[in-house]
């Protein structure tokens, strides 16, 4: 279809941004400013390519598209890279986040500005690898090696406990991920190959799905992540610096979601059927569960944090219903929740910026001095909620329904879910926005500025746009979605709908 | 008339390098001022054997009666082992003359060393096999007691001399059963006599030989000296001990593994699954605690000896080649980190605690920046070398269903993790601690070479592959 190629090309130009940062020279001043020009240019480069990639996209077709196939381990990995329309979406999401994470980095990061933007521009090359890979060997290279830059994000540029938080991101997923690798290599040695795309043919032996399947659930569940191993994240979240919460909200999360969705439930589709309930009932729990927790947080970044948490509830138990509904709704839900957390943290930066405190006690009343800021957290409070017409709505609703096809009281229960949402993002926002601006320190706090309202808004118009109409990112998937939900089927043979009747 | 000379083709490296080692000790002896003569002189003939090595016709050469054996094996392991040997002059060349007390025997024993490496590695029979570990130990025990007025190098060497005395009278003992059991010292006769399966005799035989060679590269339960030696000998001679030594000590283990006992695989495997697991999980563990980065180098690289022998554990051709894929990145990825703690140094002299790095990657971004590196592809994260290393020889581990070892294997390497972390966190988080010296010319080239091999593997890693699985071939 192309000549160039292209997904490489995507993938490996942040790179070559990192190389012209590494060979900045000068005084400080010029040194940490040419980086942000350089970093900033380089994913609007980045971005302008993935759209070309998204103009040329097949929609009709579930096949994986611009594929490249190189030999590189010999037999046991290749370096394959090719996209469809589980994986698309995501790369979309990474590409446009990305810039906006440059700018709002512009100001609040003051120290090793130059290491700053290339370990940002390292790990969205290494993003966009995992969602392009079709080799397992190399999606695991680029699915690990994103600790490293994300490690050094939080522990350099982080909070009070970023040495705390740091280790625990790391260590957290790095457990999970070996017992992935080991089931990568188990699946060479009955299949013969690493290729993705070999792979969602091949059928493993029932007797050995469950092992593979509770391996790669290792990683995903982690990276996701779902409760009861979602400690990291809050951690994580609250000591990273607000790029890298935006960041690890938006995108490094998804991996999880698309790991179910790439992995599990194609390659191991009688062992996702089995485990499906052991799915729901963690979703359930992460559903109600955090959202309570996040009800009695102090800390607007953990609270927002035990969101993400229970959302995700929402993907995994959409992915897990294995219908048109769920998983479409789940890919929807990843990207609206890639928007809306992003704005979210972006929210929270906007303020810490200006009083350096992430406690909702600080505030209160803010609506006085900077009524832009409030519209427009009020816009996100409500997407996050999951009110229509935001795209936050679509994807709740898209994943309840499609659960409510298969079970119907997982579906009510994660029902209570967005009911409780509404009360901590409700509460949220009127302590920090509403009422009276009582505090001292708060007189002189300054509306948001251009750069800021330039950031914010994209994330307001794509997520209005979603929410009214969330066709374009439906049609993307919907092939792929099809065909998956088709072989699925296929595989758990009469099984399911034997269930369905029962 | 059936008298010959035996071919000496084989030999030719090693011949070079015993013979240069003696025009050395002439040049050394005779002529005032010399060292740094000597040493250049030592650096070229090792490199100079390397390439005899490669230019020497290619496969399987024996001589001796069958009792040297130049396969691909040994051609890839030697060049390793030589290249090591060579980093290693190069890497004591700055270390402060004072220190090193201007000796040009420092060279040669390296040198002799290597020889004695050469022999072991291509070793097919049991005499050669203790011929060749103790000309490589004899040098190693002096260089360990190198700086003779320093009390901890001296209790180094000692402890050092001291156990592997022991251990080789263990080999010994081992061998002497192996062959009152089969009646021959010759790998390929041993394999023939054990095809059938083997006694308890020769069992026993088998578990000496292997507790004597599981001490030369420092594996659990014969780890003890390590931490000791790594920390009372002198740094470079560390740096050397932690190299090529092991690849010796790791190639003459697969040799007699594969070579002499194929029939009775069941029974060393379970050996080394223990030996493996036991050191994997102590180098993880005990590595925590440690202040002194000498002593963590010790116990990481105890940690590496389990990894790489999963790969054997496994006992198939995949395992093989996943050893010496192991054995090539480690040499690289601990050239490289010795090449950092070398240039640990402050004006009033070398220093080795782990918290002197603090701060590093502000006062030495460079230096920080191949450190972590190397520190983030030792505990084997991708794309960096490391994931390779330790990629290869799980894959070999899965073949063979070795699940425990795997599943240990992996959560050894998470907890593994945590120490090198431990250190980035130290050169990146904390508040910097004073700069060091700049560091010299040929350690910067070490750390550069190390440290881009270590980044860049990823891009084009067929030429090790191919002659990783090549050399594997050459023993089944």
């Amino acid at each position: 279809m192309t000549s160039w190629p292209i997904l490489s090309v995507m993938t490996f130009l942040p790179i070559v941004g990192v190389l012209f940062i590494a060979a900045l020279r000068g005084d400080d001043e010029a040194i940490k400013s040419n980086a942000r020009w350089v970093a900033l240019w380089t994913t609007l480069v980045t971005f302008a390519v993935s759209l070309i990639v998204l103009s040329r996209f097949d929609a009709s077709s579930s096949e994986f598209q611009f594929i490249e196939k190189l030999d590189w381990l010999g037999g046991t990995g290749s370096y394959h890279m090719g996209v469809d329309g589980i994986s698309l979406p995501l790369i979309i999401l990474t590409t446009a986040i990305m810039p906006l994470c440059i700018v709002a980095s512009w100001r609040a990061i003051q120290t090793r500005v130059k290491e700053y933007m290339i370990a940002f521009l390292v790990l969205e090359t290494l993003m966009i690898g995992t969602f392009s890979a079709l080799d397992l060997v190399l999606f695991y290279l680029f699915f690990e090696g994103g600790l490293i830059p994300m490690f050094l994000i939080i522990g350099v540029w982080g909070g009070p406990r970023r040495v705390y938080a740091s280790f625990k991101f790391f260590l957290y997923t790095l457990l999970g991920s070996v017992l992935m690798l080991l089931a990568i290599m188990a699946m060479y040695w009955q299949a013969g190959t690493t290729d993705i795309v070999v792979l969602l043919k091949h059928s493993f032996p029932r007797e050995m799905q469950p092992w593979l399947w509770l391996a790669f659930f290792a990683s995903f569940a982690v990276k996701m992540p779902m409760w009861p191993v979602h400690t990291w994240l809050p951690d994580a979240h609250v000591e990273a610096p607000t790029a890298g919460s935006v960041i690890l909200a938006a995108i490094l999360l998804k991996m999880g979601g698309y790991g179910f969705l790439r992995f599990s439930l194609p390659m191991f589709p009688v062992a996702s059927q089995d485990f499906a309930p052991l799915v729901f009932a963690l979703s359930v729990i992460a559903i109600v569960y955090t959202s309570l927790v996040a009800l009695v947080q102090e800390d607007m970044k953990k609270l927002i944090a035990y969101s993400s948490v229970a959302h995700m509830g929402f993907v995994t138990m959409g992915i897990f219903a294995a219908t048109d509904q769920g998983i479409g709704g789940g890919i929807f839900q990843m990207v609206s929740h890639g928007i809306v957390s992003a704005a979210l943290f972006l929210c929270v930066g906007v303020v810490y910026d200006r009083m350096h405190s992430r406690e909702i006690s600080t505030y209160g009343g803010l609506v006085e001095r900077m009524p832009v800021y409030a519209v427009v957290f009020l816009l996100f409070t409500l997407a996050n909620v999951g009110l229509p017409g935001t795209s936050g709505f679509v994807g709740e609703f898209l994943t309840l329904v499609g659960t409510f096809r298969v079970n119907i009281p997982v579906a009510t229960l994660a029902t209570l879910g967005v009911i409780l949402s509404a009360g901590y993002a409700l509460w949220l926002y009127r302590k920090v926005v509403l009422g009276r601006l009582e505090k001292p320190q708060l007189a002189g706090i300054k509306d948001m500025s251009w750069r800021e309202i330039g950031i914010f808004a994209p994330l307001v118009i794509l997520t209005l746009l979603f929410g009214f109409y969330p066709k374009p990112v439906l049609d993307v998937s919907s092939a792929s979605v099809t065909a998956l939900v088709e072989h699925y089927n296929k595989a758990v043979g009469g099984t399911k709908s034997a269930g369905l009747v029962k | 008339m059936n008298q010959q000379l035996p071919s000496l083709y084989p030999v030719l490296p090693e011949i070079v390098l015993a013979c240069g080692a003696m025009a050395l000790l002439m040049l050394g002896a005779y002529r005032k001022r010399s060292t740094s003569l000597v040493d250049l002189g030592a650096v070229a003939l090792l490199i100079l054997a390397a390439f005899v090595v490669l230019w020497l016709p290619g496969g399987t050469l024996t001589t001796f009666g069958g009792s040297f054996v130049l396969d691909d094996f040994a051609r890839l392991l030697k060049v390793l082992a030589f290249v090591a040997s060579a980093a290693a002059i190069v890497m004591s060349l700055s270390y402060d003359p004072v220190e090193r007390q201007q000796r040009f025997e420092y060279s040669i024993l390296i040198v002799l060393s290597a020889v004695g490496m050469g022999m072991l590695i291509s070793a097919a029979d049991l005499i050669a096999l203790y011929v060749g570990l103790e000309l490589m130990s004899l040098a190693l025990y002096v260089v360990a007691a190198f700086s003779r007025d320093d009390v901890r190098s001296s209790e180094a060497g000692l402890k050092y001399f001291v156990l592997g005395a022991l251990s080789s009278g263990m080999l010994l003992y081992g061998c002497s059963l192996i062959y009152g059991f089969t009646g021959t010292v010759s790998f390929a006769g041993i394999a023939k006599a054990t095809q059938a399966g083997a006694g308890i005799g020769l069992i026993f035989g088998l578990v000496f030989l292997f507790a004597g060679l599981c001490f030369k590269v420092s594996a659990v339960p014969f780890h003890m000296w390590t931490p000791d030696v790594y920390e009372g000998a002198p740094t470079p001679v560390t740096a050397f001990f932690a190299a090529a030594p092991k690849v010796a000590g790791i190639a003459i283990f697969v040799r007699v593994a594969i070579t002499a006992f194929p029939g009775i695989v069941p029974q060393w495997q379970q050996i080394l699954v223990f030996v493996s697991i036991a050191s994997m999980t102590l180098g993880a563990f005990a590595a925590i605690g440690q202040r002194n980065i000498k002593r963590l180098m010790a116990y990481s690289s105890i940690g590496h000896m389990g990894f790489a022998l999963i790969g054997l554990a496994a006992g198939s051709a995949t395992g093989v080649q996943g050893v010496l894929i192991y054995m090539s990145i480690y040499l690289a990825m601990t050239l490289g980190t010795f090449a950092c703690i070398l240039s640990m140094r402050r004006a009033e002299g070398p220093v080795e605690q782990i918290s002197d790095l603090s701060g590093l990657a502000r006062t030495n971004p460079a230096m920080a920046f191949f450190l972590a590196l190397l520190l983030f592809s030792l505990a084997g994260i991708p794309p960096l070398a490391g994931f390779f290393a330790k990629y290869y020889v799980f894959l070999a581990a899965m073949q063979s269903g070795l699940f425990t070892l795997a599943v240990l294997g992996v959560l050894a390497s998470v907890v593994g993790a945590y120490y090198y972390l431990l250190i980035v966190k130290i050169m990146y988080f904390d508040e910097p601690a004073p700069n060091f010296q700049p560091m010299p010319a040929e350690l910067k080239f070490v750390l550069g070479v190390t440290g881009l091999f270590n980044l860049l593997f990823f891009v084009y890693p067929a030429p090790l592959l191919q002659a990783a699985s090549t050399a594997a071939k050459s023993l089944f």
